[in-house]
This record gives structure tokens, sequence and C-alpha cells, in this order.
């Protein structure tokens, strides 16, 4: 039994049976992010994080892609301006390896609601395991300003802020 | 009116890491055979086939429901794929009882399968969209944070989880197909296992399985002939949401409330706990399965833990769940779902051998996918509606 890499269009030449044979392929996608993700990413390329609202329930939605998944409407225009602090409503403590993910195990992944902003931002926080919480305070670390781009990995992590913990009913709806 | 339509074969493959004895067509063919056999049918007999996996990322194989017709005994029949992620299994089996229950077709094979030795789960499950940061590492980086809002606002005590999934494991050992076997089963080998994704432990975890599950399923002219006992379709339902929205309860989201209560509605079932004998649910982390407990309203919320620490999810306990060792025992993701269907099948025809429920009339099978976002379930009785 053997497990191996295909040499090319080739089978390797070998003397024992083949039971599985990788065969590894290849994607590259083309993106258009349309008009308002755009607008978003031009944003944050300046270190503006652009949240915006749903006129069906004022609600603003960071990251935004222009339309309400709850409610099947299209955002306007206007956008809001963000802080980029918030509160940290649940996390994970990940050891899981992942071929995608170049972060150094363990991390801290966590949700976080950004100050004026009604959805949660999936990020990672610098800390100590043992130290992060629900509820936790945080605010953004930056790139240097030259290393910008049009990505949300613009911010490198969050980090704890020394401020008091939010409290449980403000941050639970969006667990 | 509905055709009343049952479950007359079922037929599953050995769950395996890797069943390098056969390949992704070998695995359906196994399974469908089985399920022939089970039915007394010949490929001939068979109007339809429909065929559900999770997405073809995982494989890297794109449509494999193109060539897998043809090792189903499909050619020149009507056939169609199903996709709804991890509750695939669910949907599949509900796709084709409607098309017995419209009338469309007599008899029609279903069947699902996962090879995730062909696969890469945690990679194609961890999304890299562009200009963004990816973080969540598989299907457990995702569902740990909900696990641990779950803990937080029930009052849950932290080895819920744990006790889960020895009481699964347990049952394993009674299921000759499960994957994980695990003779030397206890409390401690689980809380001692490594964290994964905190709070979610290795032995908490689902793994990864090769498989295929399927069914017969017959109009009630068809089924009706027959003299062993069947599985009556009583009622279905399926249910989604987006993944994400402002304010969206990711713990008990509003399309799991509503599955249920149309579900229970279309069977005529007004106390679940006590009208159902058994339930099959997919948990594929320790976790789901008070959180799922509550969202089938099975119990009240933030009571789902209660009923897993006082026994009564066990094997011998008032609503028995997961009978065959569930998602945790074996996990070909494609067709966890129909496994979990077939299962409240077995159960009700009184032919599930050593995970038999004594005297199990009336059971729910259960699937869920995607980011809690999908729900496929159903109830069948061993009489008719
Ligand atoms: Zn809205």
């Amino acid at each position: 039994m053997s497990d191996r890499q295909m040499d090319g269009d080739k089978p390797s030449e070998h003397d024992e049976d083949v039971t599985l044979l990788r065969v590894p392929v290849s994607l590259d996608y083309d993106y258009s992010a349309g008009v308002s993700a755009s607008r978003f990413l031009r944003g944050i390329e300046q270190g503006k994080l652009l949240g915006q609202r749903c006129p069906v329930d004022g609600r603003v939605y960071f990251p935004s892609r222009g339309s309400c998944p709850q409610h099947a409407v299209t955002f306007g225009d206007e956008t809001v301006d963000l802080s980029d602090k918030g509160t940290i409503v649940t996390f994970s403590i990940v050891r899981v390896p992942s071929a995608n993910i170049p972060l150094e195990l363990p991390y801290i992944a966590v949700n976080v609601v950004l100050d004026g902003a009604d959805t949660i931002l999936m990020h990672v926080l610098d800390a100590n395991p043992e130290d992060v919480h629900m509820g936790m305070r945080v605010q953004a670390v930056w790139k240097p300003r030259e290393e910008w781009t049009t990505s949300t990995a613009n911010i490198l992590y969050f980090r704890a802020i020394d401020e008091p913990d939010a409290d449980y009913d403000q941050y639970k709806e969006h667990i | 009116m509905a055709e009343l339509t049952a479950v007359v074969g079922i037929g599953q493959t050995k769950y395996e890491a890797k069943r390098l004895d056969l390949s992704m067509p070998g695995l359906v063919r196994d399974a469908a055979e089985k399920a022939l056999v089970d039915a007394d049918c010949s490929w001939a007999d068979i109007d339809a086939v429909i065929l559900g996996k999770a997405p073809d990322l995982f494989e890297g194989v794109m449509m494999p429901e193109l060539f897998l017709n043809e090792a189903l005994g499909g050619a020149y029949k009507p056939m169609l794929r199903v996709h709804t992620a991890g509750s695939v299994g669910g949907s599949t089996a509900i796709v084709a009882a409607s098309m017995v229950q419209s009338g469309v077709h007599d008899r029609v094979l279903c069947v699902a399968f996962e090879k995730q030795s062909e696969s890469n789960a945690i990679w194609a499950l961890t999304i890299s969209a562009p200009f963004s940061l990816a973080t969540v590492a598989g299907a457990g980086g995702y569902f740990a944070p909900l696990v641990r809002g779950y803990i937080r606002r029930s009052g849950a005590p932290e080895d819920t989880g744990i006790r889960v999934a020895v009481k699964d494991r347990e049952n394993a050992l009674r299921n000759p197909l499960a994957h994980l076997r695990l003779e030397d089963i206890s409390f401690d080998l689980v809380a001692n296992s490594p964290m994964l994704w905190d709070p979610i432990r290795y032995l908490e975890t689902c793994p990864s399985s090769d498989g295929a599950c399927a069914l017969v399923l017959e109009n009630e002219s068809l089924a009706s002939k027959r003299s062993n006992k069947l599985a009556w379709i009583h009622a279905t339902e399926m249910r989604s949401e987006p993944t994400m929205f402002s304010g969206r309860d990711q713990v008990m989201p509003q399309a799991t409330l509503d599955n249920a209560k149309n579900l229970y509605k279309k069977a005529g079932i007004t106390k679940p706990r006590e009208e159902i004998d058994c339930a099959e649910i997919y948990v594929p982390f320790s976790w789901f399965e008070p959180m799922w407990m509550e969202g089938m309203l099975i119990t009240e919320p933030n009571q789902g833990w209660k009923m897993t620490y006082e026994g009564a999810t066990a094997l011998d306990g008032d609503f028995p769940v997961n009978m065959s060792g569930g998602v945790l025992s074996s996990n070909p993701i494609g067709a966890s779902g129909l496994i979990r269907f077939a299962e409240a099948a077995r159960q009700v025809r009184g032919i599930a051998g050593e995970h038999q429920v004594d005297g199990a009339r009336k059971a729910l099978g259960h699937a869920y996918g995607g980011g809690s976002q999908y729900f496929s379930t159903w109830i069948v009785d061993s009489a008719k509606p």
C-alpha cells in the first residue's frame, strides 16, 4: 500500500500497488468587489472603518456588502464612520493548523463588535490565552501606514485596552 | 393529498478513516446495493436516483454526480444532485421523499456520501475571502465561539460536553458500522484529550470518515404489499437563514425553531419529548446535543444540558439520542445527515441491532449545516399516519 504524489502527468515508477494518488490542482480567482465593497475597501486603505445602515431596522453593518441579508434591501450611499475600539462578544483559542491561515498556534479567534456597529467582525486577539474573556474591551493594532492595502488585514490584530468590561446584556444578542 | 411514503430499504457502508478498497463510485454503489437487498429490489425497479454530498471543494471533484450516476444504475433515468452543506444528507432524503409524495415517481433511490480520505475539509472550510483575514480554521473554529456563547447563557456545567462524548462513544461500541470505536472510552479519556478549539476537545469532535448511506423509498401502493416492518414518513421539514445578520441568534437560530414547530405540526405531535421515542441528531461537536435539544423544542431554552446530565439522552433514558454513536463516531460529511435519517428509520423498523431502543415506534432524524443555517428533519413511524 502506498500514498504518493503524482509526478507531472506520469504515474510514478514503482513496484507496489498504488492505493491513493495525490494530484494537486490550483485555482486563481477573479474577484469583482462591486460598488459597496469597493467603498469599504477604499476606506480601509485610508485607515477608515466604514459601516452602512439598513434602511429597515437602522442597524449598522460592518463589514458591509451593500445589502441586508435579513431584509433583502440594498443600502444607500450613506456610510457610518466606526471606531477601531470594540467589545469581544465570544472567542475561541485555536490549536488546529490550517494550510491557509498563516498564524502561529495557538491563536485567539475573536468575534468583535466595533463601537457603533451592530454586526460582528471575525479577527484575532494578541493576548495571553488565560486573559481573554467575553465583554473584554479591545482596540485595533494597525500595520505601519506604508503597508496599508485594500484589506481588513491592515489590522494586524486587536489588543486589550484599559477599560471596564462591557455589560453582558449590551452584547449578548451578537453571540 | 400527498402520497404516503415509506422507507423500505436501508444500506450503509462500514465507516472508516480510509476506505482504500473502494473508489468513489464503489463507495456509493456498496451502500446502494445493500439498500436494494434490504428492499428486495433490483436496479431496474428504481424510477429515479437522488444523490447528495457536501461541497465539491472537499474532494476537488466537480459535479461528481455526473460520473456516480452510472454506478447507481441511473443511466437514462431522472437524476438529481442535492447540496445544503452539512445538512445535505437529510435534504437528499427529503427531496427523494417529495418525488414519491408528489406522485411523480413510485420508487426512488437516494444516496449520500463523502470520501474524506480524498478530501481536505479543514482547508475547504477555511474561507479565505479576498481582502480579508482568514481566522476560522474549519468547522470547529466556526462553532467553538457559539458553544462558548451557549455555556454562558445556559449556565451549563463545563463537563456537559464531555458527558455527551462519552455517551455517544459508548453507543458506538454497539454499532459495528461505526468508524470510531474506543474500547477504553471514559470521562477522563475525553477530559484529558487536547483542546483543539477551546472549549472543544479532541474527543468531543467528529472524525473524518469515508462512507455512504442509501435509502429506497416507495409509495403506499407498493409498500403496502410488503409484510415486513417499514418506516412511514409522517412529516419532513427544511429551513434556512442567512449566515450573518445583525442580531442573529447564532446559538439558537430562528430557522431551527421554525423548523421544529412546523415539523411537529405536520406530524401531529404536540408533546415531542413524550411522543417521540428516540432521535438521531446531527451533533458534530458534543455540545450540540444540548443545543439542539432546545433548538428542536424537546426541552425549554437553556435546559438542554440537564437532559444530558440526567441521562435522559442515554440509550436507556426517556429520550435516547444518537443511538448509533452519532456524527461523533462516524462522519462522512455528505452522508452524515442521511445516516441520521436512516437510523431513525432503522429504529422504528426494529432492525437497529445492539443499539435498538426497545419498542421504538416514532423517531426523529435531524441534520444541520453551514453556519447553523440549514436544517433538515423528518419524523418516521412504524405505523401509517
Ligand atoms: Zn436589515
